[in-house]
């Protein structure tokens, strides 16, 4: 990438003399910082949770999204620093609609975890720029099925039964691991994302402090609202 | 004096019950003076698609490495072929970003979509298609090709039926047209593979 300044163009990520990427691992630090994601790969089906604790009681909750989706048939959340995740974000849904206007279907799932994953990369080996102070979780059902891929910030990328990323993710993961069944159904999935999600929860855990996202095989990612996340919290208290 | 009727061409696609034929006469000429008989218009794109180039024939070969290009790197990238539809809508793509200085090719594209139901599409040199469930015809004699197909195309034909169809329309079309013959050869798209057959016309 070229920044336009060739005296400050050399890349910021060069090697310890012990072979550490130092700023990747400073970049997976912020994210272990950031507010706990999760997703739970279901039979038929894909489910994303996040913690949407906010600073202030006066910010306008409403305005706050974390979940977003790509194409129809695929979301994504993450863990970290929020702009950066923008900018990826906005790349991504441009790299999905131009492949849906070359070949007039969906962009695959592994297709946009491969490319957002090389944006990523890019950004540890160029000049002028610093590594993205995020991990993702991508959930999305194509010809493949379900599939949850989690890619951090060195620009390597992961497929998933369930993971969790940001804060307390080794505790959700080992709570993940003891929940986990191959044959869980979608239902059964988001139960067990909102227990481990409360696991690790500062606070009550209600319908306004955390996001929902599903997709099924009807292969539509469906953000889900205040009202929709209280029925199954109900369900699972 | 269409550059697009330069080198002559007669293509045919056509589709029968769970299969889908395209057939085209092996003509290569210079305006009236035929050069070569064995000229090759009809590309296999991947099992169950084959794309047809009528047109200029520097373009027939230029845009046939393209999309064989553009086929291996979506093979690599996502580990699986390209459905006919996907094909048809990179080729459309392909012609379009040559909007204003395109490719002299009106491509045919004949395949077997999921389900084994057969996909016949057709395009203007700038990649607007045209979708048929019947036939789809392209190159110098196409009032010909159009007339033939409407009188011997039938439903759900079988994949013998279907060759004979288009063998027929082919042969009959190009005796009229001093464009394209010299033989002609049919490909006849069925899930079990495919079966391509030469035809000698009048070699005259």
């Amino acid at each position: 990438m070229d920044t336009g300044d060739s005296s400050y163009s050399y890349s910021l990520t060069t090697f310890s003399r012990s072979g550490k990427l130092l700023q990747i691992e400073y970049a997976l630090m912020a994210v272990s910082e950031g507010k706990t994601s999760l997703g739970i790969k279901a039979r038929n089906g894909v489910v994303l949770c996040t913690d949407k604790k906010l600073g202030s009681k006066l910010v306008d909750r409403d305005n706050v999204r974390k979940l977003e989706s790509i194409t129809p048939s695929c979301g994504v959340v993450y863990a970290g620093v929020g702009p950066d995740y923008r900018v990826l974000v906005k790349k991504a849904r441009k790299q999905a609609q131009t492949y849906k206007l070359t070949y007039g279907e969906h962009k695959p799932i592994r297709g946009l975890v491969q490319d957002a994953a090389a944006v990523m990369q890019e950004y540890t080996q160029s000049g002028g720029v610093r590594p993205f102070g995020v991990s993702l979780l991508v959930a999305g059902f194509d010809d493949d099925g379900p599939q949850l891929y989690q890619v951090d910030p060195s620009g390597a990328y992961y497929g998933w039964k369930a993971s969790a990323i940001g804060k307390n993710f080794k505790n959700a993961r080992s709570f993940l691991e003891k929940r986990y069944s191959d044959e869980v159904e979608l239902d059964d999935a988001i139960h067990t994302a909102l227990l481990t999600m409360r696991e690790g929860f500062e606070g009550e855990m209600n319908e306004h402090n955390i996001e929902l996202g599903v997709v099924g095989e009807d292969r539509t990612f469906k953000i889900l609202t205040p009202a929709e996340i209280k029925d199954y919290l109900d369900e699972a208290n | 004096m269409s550059i697009l009727e330069h080198n002559g061409a007669a293509i045919i696609a056509m589709a029968g019950k769970n299969c889908v034929a395209i057939g085209a006469d092996t003509r290569f000429g210079l305006r009236m003076q035929t050069v070569a008989t064995d000229f090759e218009k009809v590309f296999k794109m991947s099992n169950n698609v084959f794309v047809g180039l009528a047109g200029l024939a520097t373009d027939v070969q230029t845009l046939r490495n393209l999309l064989k290009f553009r086929l291996s790197l979506y093979a690599l990238r996502e580990e699986r072929d390209m459905k006919p539809e996907a094909f048809a809508a990179l080729l459309s793509h392909l012609l379009y970003e040559k909007r204003f200085g395109p490719y002299f090719i009106e491509p045919l594209v004949a395949g077997l979509k999921d389900g084994d139901q057969p996909f016949l599409c057709g395009m203007d040199l700038i990649g607007a298609p045209v979708y048929t469930n019947d036939f789809v015809v392209s190159g110098t004699c196409t009032p010909n090709m159009n007339g033939m197909c409407e009188s011997l195309w039938r439903p759900d034909m079988t994949p013998d039926d279907l060759f004979e169809a288009v063998s027929q329309c082919l042969l009959a079309s190009v005796d009229r047209d001093a464009m394209s013959g010299w033989g002609a050869v049919v490909h006849v798209i069925t899930p079990d593979g495919v079966t391509s057959k030469r035809l000698k016309g009048r070699m005259d």
